[in-house]
């Protein structure tokens, strides 16, 4: 029997099976940043251990910074000291930082693909749900806990049992302004928030196939969202071209070896799935969330439906939204661009595409958040920093931000955000925040009409 | 980690679907660089309300309910990784938290912690949930060696057994961690390392 890309890759990274229990997998790069770190550090501290290969580690911090000012020091003193913290421990062991400040510095998952340090082929971790995202590579990539990341520290292996497999296949033709995330909203309103759970998925067909790298990227990391491990997308010459020429990217006959291998990273014809959906792009239209969960989506044209089961019904009314309600009657007045999920440059240029020319509504407050210092650098270099300021939005300097509101950022107690993030859980955005979930470019267009359109 | 073989105790029904480690503990209290404290803010938006004051329609804050189990919805621990949300709940005293469903990243955080998630059908759940409701000071009795939850309703026995990883198992029974394991096969890892052809 043939063997699927996951497979390929797990297998690859298999140190030891233990007998009747579980494997030992090898990783390749440890991501870190100020949140899910410190208690691992001293996990090993107290025991005496030291980090067993700490040049394959790298360290950010995004989750907890300011957006505003990152060059005077972090007011809030919690805030401060954790990722003073992260300064000491990283000097401490050696582990590469790049602290505010640092041109590297951004988003953990957006950084690491734009500096080639995700490869196809690798095994990559994080003590962040999102880090399926470096699966767009091919790459077997998923989010753990701090246990685990003291784990990875003490011996660059984890004790794993391998998921299953499912495959998700879309295939045809987009409608147009249907996006990436449109794609990944509509897949879990279909399948449902813990259909993955247990399983790694790879996503497969025209559609994936013909996406960018950027949009690719979208798509894997909310694969958390529908329970999955992680997301995966087979390696092409759209992968190469991405990874080559980037800063640490492997380079000339180590590349071009490395790209002999990539080719091999597809899941064979024969390779059989323990699950697999299929979905006709067609279907597609642009999403956005209406409850508290991302499964809870529909399209922008219908009405908020009827609620199954106790759970909705609490959704809904935690939304403030009733059954059959039309959704330009929600009084949105926020909206946020940005976040691991929708703050990559392709993005912007939607979004200025959109609004060039236009003004945001008076009602909106829309805040963008870049991914990374890089993207910073290349809105002001496309000239998309005048289109957003003369258009009445907030540009900010690099992080989390809005997506789980850990810094100041926060969405007011009832007040709705239209946001490019990944969930809508209560509270998620600030304690009593709304959030509605939604694309770059829906984002675009709620900020200028002043509702949902 | 500490041991956990048998418990028997009290247990405290939370009927809600796709909880997520956002209620479980909110982001904003996750500026601690230490493990201890976070059973304080454990479901904090749920426990309190807006001004500050407890909110006495919240189960944990109902005393007709205590004990060391969780009882919960299907899907628990769904959304983020933050093991915070593992170390709210053993902070706050849960040892077993028992659903028809778990989000597997927490899963594997409760394990680590000594937390245990016991998986039943959902038939079981929702009569466990209603005996629980009418019949607080029912004692759950859960065995990890013959991975069995019984517990006693008018005299009517009720049973179920639960899986659970057998290495899993030996860890939470000891009190081990997998990185006890891990640093034991540092060997095997440096060959493993030197006999790779493509090397990143």
């Amino acid at each position: 029997m043939g063997k699927t890309l996951f497979d390929k890759v797990w297998d690859a990274h298999v140190v030891e099976t233990i007998e009747n229990g579980p494997q030992i997998i090898y990783i390749d790069r440890h991501l870190i940043h100020e949140v899910t770190s410190p208690q691992a550090f001293s996990e090993i501290e107290q025991r005496n251990i030291s980090i067993f290969r700490p040049k394959q580690i790298v360290a950010t911090a995004d989750h907890n910074v300011p957006t505003l000012n990152q060059h005077l020091p972090i007011k809030d003193e919690l805030s401060r000291t954790q990722v003073q913290q992260l300064e000491k421990n990283c000097k401490k062991h050696g582990i590469e930082l790049w602290g505010l400040g640092h041109e590297n510095q951004g988003i953990v998952h957006i950084i690491a693909p734009e500096l080639g340090i995700t490869q196809p082929g690798m095994s990559i971790v994080c003590g962040d749900s999102h880090t399926s995202t470096h699966g767009a590579f091919g790459s077997i990539a998923f989010g753990i806990g701090t246990s685990q990341v003291a784990m990875v520290f003490a011996s660059q292996c984890l004790l794993m049992n391998k998921p299953k497999s499912m495959r998700v296949n879309v295939n045809g033709k987009l409608n147009k302004n249907v996006f990436p995330k449109d794609v990944i909203l509509y897949i879990i309103s279909k399948i449902g928030t813990n259909a993955g759970t247990g399983y790694f998925c790879e996503y497969a067909g025209n559609i994936f196939e013909e996406m960018s790298m950027e949009g690719r990227m979208t798509v894997c990391n909310m694969s958390i969202e529908m329970g999955a491990i992680g997301g995966m997308i087979a390696p092409d010459e759209t992968t190469y071209q991405y990874v080559k020429g980037k800063e640490f990217a492997p380079r000339g006959e180590d590349l071009d070896k490395k790209i002999n291998f990539w080719k091999t990273l597809k899941s064979d014809a024969d390779a059989k799935f323990d699950l697999e959906y299929h979905f006709e792009a067609a279907d597609i239209r642009p999403m956005i969330t209406y409850g508290t969960n991302p499964g809870m989506a529909i399209n922008i044209n219908e009405n908020i439906p009827i609620s199954k089961g106790i759970s909705e019904e609490k959704a809904l009314k935690y939304m403030g939204l009733e059954e059959g309600q039309k959704l330009s009657e929600i009084p949105v007045n926020y909206v946020f661009i940005g976040s691991c999920t929708n703050a990559r440059i392709e993005d912007f240029r939607v979004v200025a595409n959109y609004i060039k020319g236009k003004k945001k509504a008076e009602n909106i407050k829309a805040l963008i958040v870049p991914g990374s210092y890089h993207v910073a650098e290349k809105i002001k270099k496309e000239g998309l920093e005048k289109i957003f300021s003369d258009a009445g939005f907030q540009i900010r300097e690099a992080g989390c931000s809005a997506c789980l509101a850990m810094n100041d950022d926060k969405i007011p107690e009832g007040e709705y955000c239209v946001s490019t993030s990944n969930r809508n859980f209560e509270g998620r955005q600030g304690p009593g925040s709304r959030t509605i979930l939604a694309s770059p470019l829906t984002a675009a267009i709620v900020a200028v009409e002043g509702r949902l359109k | 980690m500490e041991k956990l073989n048998q418990l028997i105790s009290t247990a405290i029904p939370l009927d809600i679907e796709n909880i997520d480690t956002d209620q479980i503990i909110p982001a904003r209290f996750l500026k601690s660089i230490d493990k201890k404290g976070f059973g304080e803010n454990l479901f904090r938006d749920w426990r309190f309300q807006k001004n500050g004051d407890i909110n006495d329609s919240f189960v944990l804050n109902n005393k007709t309910f205590s004990g060391k189990i969780l009882v919960t919805g299907n899907n628990f621990g769904c959304g983020s990784s933050r093991e915070h949300a593992a170390w709210a709940l053993t902070d706050y005293g849960f040892k077993v938290v028992v659903s028809s469903f778990f989000a597997d990243i927490f899963k594997g955080n409760a394990l680590n912690n000594g937390l245990l998630p016991i998986q039943v059908s959902d038939f079981f759940l929702k009569d466990l949930m209603k005996d629980i409701h009418e019949y607080p000071n029912t004692l759950l009795n859960i065995d990890l060696e013959n991975q069995k939850l019984i517990y006693q309703v008018k005299s009517l026995e009720k049973i179920t057994s639960f899986e659970i990883d057998p290495y899993k198992k030996i860890c939470l029974i000891n009190g081990y961690d997998d990185i006890d394991f891990l640093i034991n096969k540092y060997s095997a890892i440096q060959q493993y390392e030197s006999q790779r052809v493509i090397i990143y």
